[in-house]
């Protein structure tokens, strides 16, 4: 199975659309080939503004575009675009002004860069603004058809992008249904919910878990803000216990939101948060620290067990 | 421009600043000072350089939504106002009330509950706002974006933004300061309100911002150094604007903090002081003499 990082469907879902969306334009921080608009620069120079390492102001700018009848991407590593939070707040979500931030190389998976270059705590930080929507695609099929929502939708957006490479779990006639969990696996011992690069992983653990005996749902949540009420109410009803898996803090993002919903809806069942423990990353390659951190395969499994072990259900 | 033209402008500052001082006054606080330095300069943006007045008549008596998609529509070939030192905001109220776009009645609700004239401007409430400010440092790159918007879209409005000398010791302003030159946005201009005062001081005490000129000078921009309380010079400043092709334009408008005219200033020049019923009526009384000096 051909691997690649969702980054590169996004550079190509913007060129594609591009064609047919004149309002579509990019504001990039000095990063354009690693965040994947180069392309869109190439094709459609007088809508790509350079804006060099400036963050702050490029997300004002955004707002100003966008508020004028554009729809701009502004983009650069999830921590650094995200890391200007006041500017997101009050120019693009306070404004209501249609920009879409593009956070990309989230997670552990940019590597030997090291800790300042990791975006962790990202989705914590835009799930907490209002008029904020979250995403993030789990595959490159699923990045294409969430690329078509984002250009027509007209409120803001924090689009979060991998840099891990991934394969298709998707089918090619995948539609993209705004604010619905997609189940890739069904099994009702328990659910693993997860999103963006993890749910590969997550697919792969069941597949070791069946072995062990341990039937997993595996549900992808693409839209992380607002999130899908229904699907984890089912799976909590459903399963013996939730384990969340996400490449970021465990505190504030994805497992956060589960465990809040669960909460909410006064189902008693296990929720096990599982991503990175509340501490910064490091150097190394991307392998070793997913290891490291107990976000590869056989360190989800291994956590996975262990939880499962302990559900009295 | 004529004689007339500035005489009828003085007089409409005194209105905005009258009106400015019991909106704050009633309104139980409001930063009366940042407001009333402004007021000059938002006269004649409102009154004379923008040309907003020849969309009012779509405006006027319609229901709130209305107004509101109507002027925030982006094909609406207005041009944009963005006040950035968002505490500034009441004067900009007052004259929207004297310039017929809202009811003077309206001005009671500053600052209350469910009213449309929060203490610092929503774009989002309000139709006549076009950035929410009030987190210093953000309203010059929306600025920048809608002046930017327009050379993409080929369209001829100009876009004015009132930054504070306060808000000036943020870093952003200095990024809008570098990048806007990049994209010749001559269709840019930025009013410094030169005050020499921020919240806790002088400039000079919690952050010199000097040499001002010199720093948007090396920046790249059309720099001018103007009386910010002198209606001629600000009308003059905006025709030298149209002159300079491929450069945003920034106007350093030297003010008083509090500024009533006749080289006099609101309770002492203060930031948001509060009003009371004699330091109130001191300043009607003598806005209204300075009224007759202009020979109302």
């Amino acid at each position: 199975m051909e691997l690649k990082p969702v980054r590169d469907a996004f550079g190509e879902a913007l060129v594609t659309l591009g064609a047919s969306h004149p309002e579509i334009a990019v504001v990039d921080c000095d990063l354009s080939a690693p965040t994947k608009t180069a392309e869109f620069n190439n094709t459609f120079p007088e809508r790509f503004f350079q804006f060099g390492i400036q963050e702050a102001n490029a997300i004002g700018v955004g707002a100003g575009l966008a508020i004028s009848g554009f729809r701009p991407f502004v983009c650069s590593f999830a921590c650094f675009i995200t890391g200007r939070y006041d500017q997101i707040r009050i120019s693009v979500c306070a404004n209501e002004a249609p920009v879409v931030i593009v956070g990309t190389h989230a997670g552990l998976a940019i590597g030997k860069d090291g800790a300042t270059q990791m975006g962790l705590e990202d989705v914590n930080l835009m799930r907490g603004l209002p008029n904020m929507t979250v995403l993030q695609p789990a595959d490159h099929i699923e990045t294409r058809e969430m690329m078509k929502y984002v250009v027509t939708s007209r409120h803001p957006i924090y689009l979060r992008i991998g840099r891990q490479p991934v394969p298709n779990m998707n089918k090619e006639n995948y539609k993209f249904s705004f604010g619905k969990g997609v189940t890739l696996v069904k099994g009702n011992d328990l659910a693993i919910i997860s999103s963006g690069g993890m749910v590969y992983i997550a697919i792969e653990a069941a597949k070791e878990l069946e072995k062990k005996g341990i039937n997993s749902r595996v549900i992808n949540i693409h839209t992380i803000k607002p999130i899908d009420r229904n699907i984890i109410k089912k799976a909590a009803k459903e399963t013996k216990g939730i384990f969340t898996l996400e490449d970021h803090n465990i505190i504030g993002g994805l497992g956060s939101a589960v465990a809040e919903i669960v909460a909410e809806e006064g189902i008693i069942t296990p929720v096990k948060r599982w991503g990175v423990r509340d501490v910064f990353g490091e150097s190394g390659d991307p392998k070793d620290l997913y290891r490291k951190h107990k976000l590869d395969k056989e360190g989800v499994v291994s956590e996975v067990v262990k939880f499962y072990k302990k559900l009295k259900k | 421009m004529d004689s007339k033209t500035l005489k009828k402008l003085n007089l409409l500052a005194v209105e905005v600043r009258v009106t400015t001082i019991e909106t704050i006054y009633r309104a139980g606080s409001g930063h009366s000072g940042p407001a009333l330095s402004i007021v000059d300069i938002i006269t004649s943006l409102l009154f004379y350089r923008m040309n907003w007045d020849k969309y009012l008549k779509d405006v006027k008596g319609k229901d709130a939504l209305k107004q509101w998609r109507y002027w925030h529509d982006p094909i609406l070939q207005r041009d944009r106002f963005v006040i950035s030192k968002g505490h500034g905001v009441p004067s900009w109220y007052a004259s929207l009330a004297i310039g017929g776009y809202i009811k003077t009645k309206e001005l009671q609700d500053l600052r209350k509950i469910g009213s449309r004239l929060q203490g610092h401007p929503e774009r989002k409430r309000f139709p006549f706002i076009d950035g929410t400010t009030g987190s210093l440092g953000q309203g010059q790159s929306e600025a920048l974006g809608y002046a930017l918007a327009k050379k993409a879209q080929g369209r001829k409005e100009k876009v004015y933004c009132i930054i504070g000398d306060g808000e000036s010791n943020e870093g952003q302003v200095w990024e809008a300061a570098m990048s806007a030159p990049k994209f010749k946005l001559d269709n840019l201009v930025y009013i410094i309100d030169f005050n020499k005062k921020q919240s806790e001081g002088t400039n000079k005490e919690i952050m010199d911002i000097e040499p001002l000129h010199k720093k948007w000078e090396a920046f790249n921009w059309h720099v001018q150094r103007i009386d910010g309380h002198d209606m001629k010079q600000l009308l003059n400043a905006y025709e030298e604007c149209d002159k300079v092709n491929d450069k945003p334009h920034v106007i350093i408008a030297d003010t008083h903090k509090g500024y009533l005219g006749n080289r006099q200033v609101f309770m002492g020049g203060g930031h948001n002081p509060v009003i009371d019923e004699e330091n109130f009526q001191k300043s009607v009384e003598l806005l209204a003499s300075i009224k007759k000096s202009y020979g109302a």
